[in-house]
């Protein structure tokens, strides 16, 4: 064991010293694969911690939302239907929500209005999100005025601004009174944007969906399972994006790492013709191949995970914040839960280390087997 | 004699510790990071809410769960565009223009 350790070693000796006399070849071939893996697992980290963020909170959310469909758009809730869905058996408790949007032409933004019973918000006050609040200079008590789309102004004092930690939930989120939002909106009396409902048995949730169709044939069920699964195929969605981008990228690497470790330079054949000459086994000489390949992708590796863990969890994964942003101007500033999916890490693993080593050793491997005299001609 | 393998396993035994100790932090910043998640799950069944504030741009990017069934480019919860168009198009200029910041400047509330 010891000796094959030894002769191991001297292997690795022998294989960063040939690497050092292609010194600004193989140092280039490193920066661009630990660059790729860098990118790779950003991109991996990122998705994976907003993913598993978006579930855990979310799995709070209602059980069923009903929406009312008009002309295939959302309409509010007439008055009377949070009565009928009353009478569906297996429903245990219901809310009617009432929320809107707002485009507030200082920020070219939109908020989220959201009314909140009287004991929770004043009349006269609200609570607003912490991106909006640092967007607008608010704080506690300052006072701001919107004008509604009647053109009335309505001037609100800031009762609070909703904890930071909670931003990626409420950035953009203002809370009133349910008072002031119909006063604001000029909602009907007795009519809600939307129903919560909270079900007896989780078992039901289907059969409950299937129910409310039928008693209310133009209202629209939406799960908390498909609101789960949403956050899932937008993660995915924004993660295939930068894939599609990023794939010409990968392609590249491809075509150059595929040229790199399959094509030799004739000063390589003749290295491995003089190995063979002065006594190297073709074994030997494809053990030492093995070790420049596991280490060059090894390396990378290690050092792309390393910078992309730090990237992503200690700088917001700055380089996606574009891309993720979009067009918002309200952008939420949060900080990811740095959850790692081992499964996923090992898959890049094995898919950036393995088809390098691997590609090295076929050419290598018919070099070695040929004769040294025509190989060093 | 300081062989190069001494130094290429050195290097990459520190590499691995540095991942090891990666997966320790992460394991642990799990702990540190469930008060905050606890709180906005609370916040979640509080209000009900049931979606990130993420992308604000648009409806169906700010609730992309409550979006309108019909609405063009809508087919169900989640589904963006029928074509990649809404990544490749850039945002018009007026929302790229920065705007005067008057809070606390002006007479009247603002």
């Amino acid at each position: 064991m010891r000796i094959w350790l030894e002769k191991q070693r001297h292997l690795i000796d022998f294989t960063l010293a040939s690497l050092a006399r292609r010194k600004t070849k193989n140092i280039g071939l490193l920066v661009a694969y630990t660059l790729l893996v860098f990118v790779l697992a950003s991109l991996t980290l990122f998705t994976n911690a907003l993913r598993t963020e978006a579930t855990f909170v979310l799995a709070g959310s209602p059980e069923v939302i009903v929406q009312r469909m008009v002309a295939g758009r959302h309409d509010l809730i007439p008055p009377g239907y949070l009565d009928k869905i009353g009478r569906i058996r297996g429903v245990q408790k219901m809310e009617g929500r009432l929320w809107g949007y707002y485009y507030d032409p200082v920020l070219n933004a939109n908020y989220t209005f959201m009314a909140r019973p009287a004991e929770e918000v004043a009349s006269g006050t609200i609570m607003v999100g912490a991106a909006l609040a640092r967007e607008r200079g608010l704080d506690a008590h300052n006072t701001i005025s919107f004008r509604s789309y009647s053109g009335k102004l309505f001037t609100f004092e800031v009762a609070s601004v909703l904890s930071p930690d909670s931003e990626l939930l409420s950035a953009d989120l203002i809370l009133l009174s349910e008072e002031d939002f119909r006063s604001f909106f000029e909602y009907p009396a007795g009519h809600f944007t939307d129903i919560a409902l909270s079900v007896a048995n989780p078992q039901e949730v289907r059969n409950i969906a299937a129910k409310l169709s039928s008693a209310l044939p133009d209202s629209r069920p939406i799960l908390r399972e498909e609101v789960l699964r949403t956050y899932q195929s937008v993660f995915d969605w924004r993660e295939g994006i930068v894939l599609t981008v990023l794939a010409g990228a990968i392609l590249a690497f491809a075509i150059l790492a595929w040229e790199k470790a399959s094509g030799l330079s004739a000063e390589e054949k003749r290295e491995i013709g003089i190995l063979k000459a002065i006594g190297w086994e073709t074994g030997d000489v494809l053990r030492m191949k093995l070790w420049e390949g596991l280490l060059i992708s090894l390396t990378a590796f290690l050092l792309g995970f390393i910078g992309a863990y730090v990237h992503v969890f200690h700088f917001g994964a700055a380089v996606f914040e574009p891309v993720l942003k979009g067009w918002a101007v309200l952008y939420p500033r949060f900080t990811l839960l740095p959850a790692i999916d081992g499964l996923q890490v090992a898959t890049l693993f094995f898919f950036t280390v393995f088809p390098y080593t691997a590609a090295v050793l076929v050419p290598i491997w018919r070099a070695a087997i040929t004769d040294p005299d025509a190989v060093m001609r | 004699m300081r062989r190069p393998s001494n130094v290429a396993f050195l290097l990459l035994a520190t590499l691995f510790l540095a991942v090891v100790l990666i997966f320790a932090h992460s394991g642990q910043s799990t702990a540190a990071h469930t008060p905050r998640l606890l709180a906005n799950r609370d916040l979640v069944v509080r209000l009900g809410l049931t979606d990130l504030a993420l992308f604000t741009e648009a409806r169906y990017t700010r609730h992309p769960s409550q979006a309108d069934l019909h609405s063009a480019l809508q087919d169900h919860p989640g589904a963006f565009d029928h074509f990649p168009t809404g990544s490749l198009l850039p945002p018009p200029a007026l929302l790229k223009r920065p705007h005067a910041n008057l809070a606390g400047k002006t007479t009247s509330p603002d």
